[in-house]
């Protein structure tokens, strides 16, 4: 905009008259009608991540310092299945990206697909899950009874929280509008969405390794 | 570019989507400031019978009679847990922020409004919960607002309130957590992405940028207080043993938990707790940078100093958590890093000091109310700061630590100073926020009683804290040495009487000038920074969807050749700005 | 537009404004020289050495509280709002350098200055053949514990924690090294000689506090905290908990006696013989 048409509205402005608006001076709104620009989501999704990076950094010190100081410690015997459950995770990781890209290209027929796959891999995920929840509970090794076991249930219930919530996210972008005129946000959205899944997969990683090594 | 696309969203119809679950930045911050008005009046009535109690300690007093210990300690718990969350977290950063930060960026909103309405909610529920901590079996905890276990972990075997009281008090700030993560992503995502056409980061005015870096240290603190808070749920009410070591008895009872650690809650809870202070504090300092440049009708001294000393500080406030914990147990040799970072603060809070008096040096000041209050706030972070000097030397914490001087540091700096931002700010904006102006006259009424009586209230502490007394005592009868520090309670009393009277003059200013206070003008202070562009309040998109292009810094006071005292931040050079108009 | 609010009673504000912080500026340093609530008279070589640090603390302190204080008054007096317009200046970064790196030394240096107390209380272990004093926390009471004859603790079970019974710290009678402990309420150690004291708590955290000693230690249920000390001036003191430990925090105080060897002594006999 030219600088001084624009110091003349504001002055207008100032005493409260109209004239014509300036142009946004970001990205207008993308074609899905957000006002936003769109980067605010990419920006937001990653801030998010560091703050839940710091949610299980905390739970990994409190774990690796109160193993340190303990004469208790009893390492739990990990379900099988977990590894299976990684294998499943770590998969949906693929799949998601091969969504993601189907959409980038302009193919939402694939993206459906690929989306919907992910989406049932998660929850694949979530029920593995339950299962080692339910085999260890068999077992006798419930939350309170050593603190292995108390932050085995603290690390896998708070990712599979997380996960949970990236499952919803997932459902609620597949129920999005992909015609043409909406693209740009869902692309948006869906690449927000596959940053987050694939973080979950590298905590899993971590939580897992954790859990293996120092268990 | 069409209008219909100029707004994040329509401007809404209806009460309820107007004033209850608004999607406005405005009415968000207004929500926020509402409620910490309340909470602080809440918190305040507490310290009031607190102070009435230490001084006549059977005396009547409203809603409890004689005061019992516990009860004491219920209220004292509860005081802190008010002031440090629910006013001290959301005033100046949740309420003040969300109103300000968008439109001194040329933003229609913040990044995110469904999220920003859900955190103000969530912040609402939060503080309901800690409320309903008062009215069940055993009332509101007894532990203190740093909760330490095991004393909160196992149950009201350990006293009264440390049932249900203490559950409320996790869940409350639990949820408190969840509402600042939103609220610090928002603001975080709001200042990257939004800033208008010109308005790079360093022409942002400094309460942005304290804004901006408060957010930062909210969005990792309260992660990890999250943590904490779950861990300390499931000691409670699961059985674990992460902060409650075994062999435990109390009142004749062996506990059953077994190998959990103390010190790992006061580690990650101070990791949180530390940063927390600044959270407090940070806003405080950005928005008295802002008033005394714009009543100094000078530019700030040192703007890029100044940014960097709000990062230094918050760098190093992170890494500092260990200084409330020299007398834990804690391992020494780590005491002595922590004591040199902390010592290291007092670099960039001097810097930031300097820089204020720098900024008033050679000025032409306006002695206005938000002024006085600012200049209050510098007064007193020169106070509470230098005594915490004395607490950062581990050796010298030793006797310190855990008395009066250590309540009256935090009440300085924290508490008070940052009380004198917030009172700073709503001076300086009440008429933009409400389009009418606050009394000057009623306001420095208000102010003179609060700046001498704050002085009289808490730098007495550091004296009885010198003589060693014990902070969190609701009784000074049973340890000998403090019968000679009675008449210095009875001073301090008298001094929060008066200053809690004069607070009203203050509601009384704020809700008449809502209604009766002088129409404002647009830039009643002749300030720079966009909102003072804005009609007075701003149209539901801050800008009627004409946004701002930004030619200069935010603080262009005094520029010499230009025709008034001020050249706003929007105006293009050569149009209005240096030697024109 | 004309310039507003020039000179609007900035005067009187002003010069109200300087004058406060001036009168607490001198009245802060006042009650700071005067001493009349302080400190109590140190005990111990620690304290002395804590002192000396505070004392080098309070001049730096008080002399930037000082500086900072009348430089505030006299900003805001000298530089009213007279009608003109202000210096335009956007700082000086000479300035700027000097009085951080002047700040750095000043208060890094302080800092380093505090640490050679602090290690010669938490780095360096007691002296070799220094009495030990075993020290329990406990709602609302201290117990202190003495080896008796052997030199030795002896075990302890917080199943056997009683009371009524007479045993606040749980000993165990059947253990041989316990059978000549002597468990007090109240603390006495001789004069001039090195204490170790070993720092527990049965339920919560407490915190050990003698102000004549500066000396002040939490006791961490879970732990053994190992501190010592050595008081030089026989005399009373009274011991406090200063960590927050339920309803009855305040009343958990007790007396150290500092006495000499041939009275503590006799006081620990009498204390056994009860």
């Amino acid at each position: 905009m030219t600088g001084k048409a624009a110091t003349q509205e504001l002055e207008a402005l100032d005493v409260g008259g109209t004239g014509a608006g300036t142009e946004w001076p970001w990205a207008p709104g993308g074609p899905d009608g957000s006002a936003v620009p769109q980067r605010v989501y990419v920006t937001g999704i990653f801030l998010a991540l560091a703050s839940i990076l710091m949610f299980f950094t905390a739970l990994t010190s409190a774990y690796l310092v109160r193993q340190g100081i303990s004469t208790d410690w009893v390492p739990i015997e990990l379900p099988a299945i977990l590894w299976a459950n990684t294998a499943v995770l770590l998969g949906s990781s693929a799949t998601i990206e091969r969504a993601r890209r189907l959409l980038a290209q302009g193919r939402p027929e694939g993206f459906r697909r690929w989306w919907g796959l992910t989406t049932a891999l998660g929850l694949l995920f979530l029920a593995g899950q339950f299962v080692a929840w339910t085999e260890l509970r068999a077992a006798g090794v419930y939350v309170a009874t050593n603190p292995s076991s108390s932050f085995f249930y603290v690390l896998t219930g708070a990712h599979g929280l997380h996960l949970l919530g990236g499952v919803a996210a997932l459902l609620y972008l597949a129920r999005r509008d992909e015609s043409r005129e909406h693209r740009a946000g869902l692309q948006t959205a869906a690449a927000a969405a596959s940053v987050y899944w694939h973080f979950l997969g590298v905590i899993w990683v971590c939580v897992f390794l954790l859990l293996n090594l120092r268990g | 570019m069409a209008e219909a696309h100029a707004v994040a969203h329509e401007a809404p119809k209806g009460f309820i989507r107007k004033y209850i679950f608004s999607l406005d930045h405005k009415v968000i911050g207004i929500q926020y400031i509402l409620l910490a008005l309340a909470a602080v009046f809440v918190g305040m009535f507490l310290s009031l019978l607190m102070r009435l109690h230490l001084v006549w300690p059977n005396a009547k007093l409203p809603f409890f009679d004689v005061m019992t210990p516990e009860q004491y300690l219920a209220l004292m718990t509860m005081h802190g847990t008010i002031m440090v969350f629910f006013v001290l977290t959301t005033a100046p950063q949740s309420g003040f922020g969300n109103y300000f930060l968008p439109i001194q960026i040329g933003a229609a909103d913040m990044a995110f409004p469904t999220l920003n309405m859900l955190s103000f909610w969530f912040t609402f529920v939060s503080f309901a919960v800690m409320m309903a901590a008062f009215f069940v079996v055993g009332g509101a905890p007894i532990s203190g607002w740093t909760a330490y276990p095991p004393l909160s972990a196992v149950g009201e075997i350990a006293g009264p309130g440390l049932g249900w009281g203490q559950s409320l008090w996790v869940i409350s700030i639990a949820i408190f957590c969840g509402a600042s993560l939103m609220g610090a992503l928002n603001f975080i995502t709001t200042t990257l992405d939004l800033r208008t056409k010109g308005m790079s980061l360093m022409r942002m005015p400094l309460t942005c940028w304290a804004w901006f870096v408060t957010a930062i240290l909210a969005l990792l603190g309260f992660a990890v207080l999250l943590a904490a808070g779950i861990l300390l749920l499931l000691d409670r009410h699961a059985g674990t043993s992460f902060f409650v070591p075994g062999g435990l008895v109390i009142t004749e009872k062996l506990i059953p938990h077994k190998g959990g650690s103390p010190l790992l809650w006061q580690h990650l809870f101070w990791f949180f707790g530390h940063p927390e202070v600044y959270i407090a504090i940070l806003p405080g300092m950005g928005i008295t940078s802002h008033i005394l440049s714009t009543f100094a009708r000078k530019p700030i001294f040192g703007y890029r100093a100044m940014v960097y000393a709000i990062f230094a500080i918050a760098l190093l406030g992170l890494s500092v958590w260990g200084h409330h914990m020299f007398t834990s147990g804690m391992s020494p040799y780590s005491a002595f890093a922590f004591s040199l970072l902390t010592m290291s603060i007092g670099v960039p809070s001097a810097i930031k000091t300097f820089n204020w008096i720098g900024t008033l040096w050679g000025g032409q000041i306006r002695f206005t109310t938000p002024m006085l209050f600012a200049i209050g706030f510098v007064s007193l972070f020169v106070s509470g700061g230098l005594s915490g000097i004395f607490l950062a030397q581990p050796a010298v914490d030793l006797p310190l630590h855990d008395t009066y001087f250590v309540v009256g540091h935090f009440h300085l700096i924290m508490g008070v100073a940052a009380i004198f931002g917030m009172f700073g700010a709503t001076y300086y904006w009440f008429s933009k926020m409400f389009g009418r102006q606050m009394s000057e006259f009623l306001g420095k009424l208000h102010f003179w009683p609060t700046f001498i009586g704050v002085y009289c209230i808490f730098m007495p502490m550091h004296f009885i804290g010198l003589a060693g007394h014990e902070r969190r005592y609701p009784d000074t009868t049973a340890v000998q040495y403090l019968a000679a520090l009675q008449p210095v309670h009875l001073f301090m009393t008298i001094a929060a009487i008066v200053t809690i009277a004069a607070q009203f003059i203050f509601v009384f200013n704020f809700f008449w000038s809502l209604w009766r206070g002088k129409k404002a003008e647009v830039n009643p202070w002749e300030a720079t920074t966009l909102e003072w562009t804005v009609p007075s309040p701003p149209p539901h998109d801050n800008f009627a969807g004409r946004y701002p292009a930004v030619y200069r810094g935010p603080y262009e006071y005094g520029v010499p050749g230009a025709a008034k005292d001020f050249t706003p931040q929007h105006v293009p050079d050569g149009a209005g700005g240096a030697g024109s108009h | 537009m004309e310039q507003k609010q020039s000179g609007t009673g900035g005067s009187l504000v002003a010069a109200g404004l300087a004058l406060s912080l001036v009168v607490l500026t001198f009245s802060t340093i006042y009650i700071f020289f005067k001493r009349t609530w302080w400190f109590p008279e140190p005990i111990s070589a620690f304290a002395e050495a804590v002192d000396r640090q505070f004392d080098r603390t309070l001049v730096i302190t008080g002399l930037v509280f000082f500086l900072a204080q009348l430089a505030l008054g006299y900003v805001i007096f000298r530089y009213r709002d007279r009608g003109g317009r202000a210096r335009y200046s956007h700082g000086n970064t000479v300035l700027e350098i000097l009085w951080t790196s002047a700040t750095a030394v000043m208060f890094i240096g302080l800092g380093i200055a505090a640490e050679r107390a602090w290690a010669s209380l938490h780095w360096m272990g007691a002296a070799p053949g220094a009495m030990q004093v075993e020290i329990t926390g406990k709602q609302f009471a201290w117990n202190f514990r003495y080896p008796g004859a052997d030199g030795q603790f002896g075990r302890t079970d917080p199943s056997l924690v009683n009371d009524a019974a007479g045993n606040p710290v749980g000993l165990d009678t059947n253990d041989a090294a316990a059978q000549d402990d002597v468990v007090t309420a109240t603390m006495a150690v001789p004069v001039n000689q090195e204490v170790e004291v070993i720092l527990r708590a049965v339920d919560v955290t407490h915190s050990f506090f003698v102000r004549e000693l500066r000396f002040k230690q939490d006791a961490v249920p879970g732990m053994v905290i190992r501190l010592h000390f050595k008081a030089e001036k026989t005399g009373s003191y009274e011991v406090a908990c200063a960590e927050l430990c339920g309803l009855g925090h305040h009343r958990m105080r007790t007396v150290l006696q500092v006495l000499p060897e041939d009275e503590f002594q006799a006081w620990l006999r009498e204390q056994a013989a009860e």
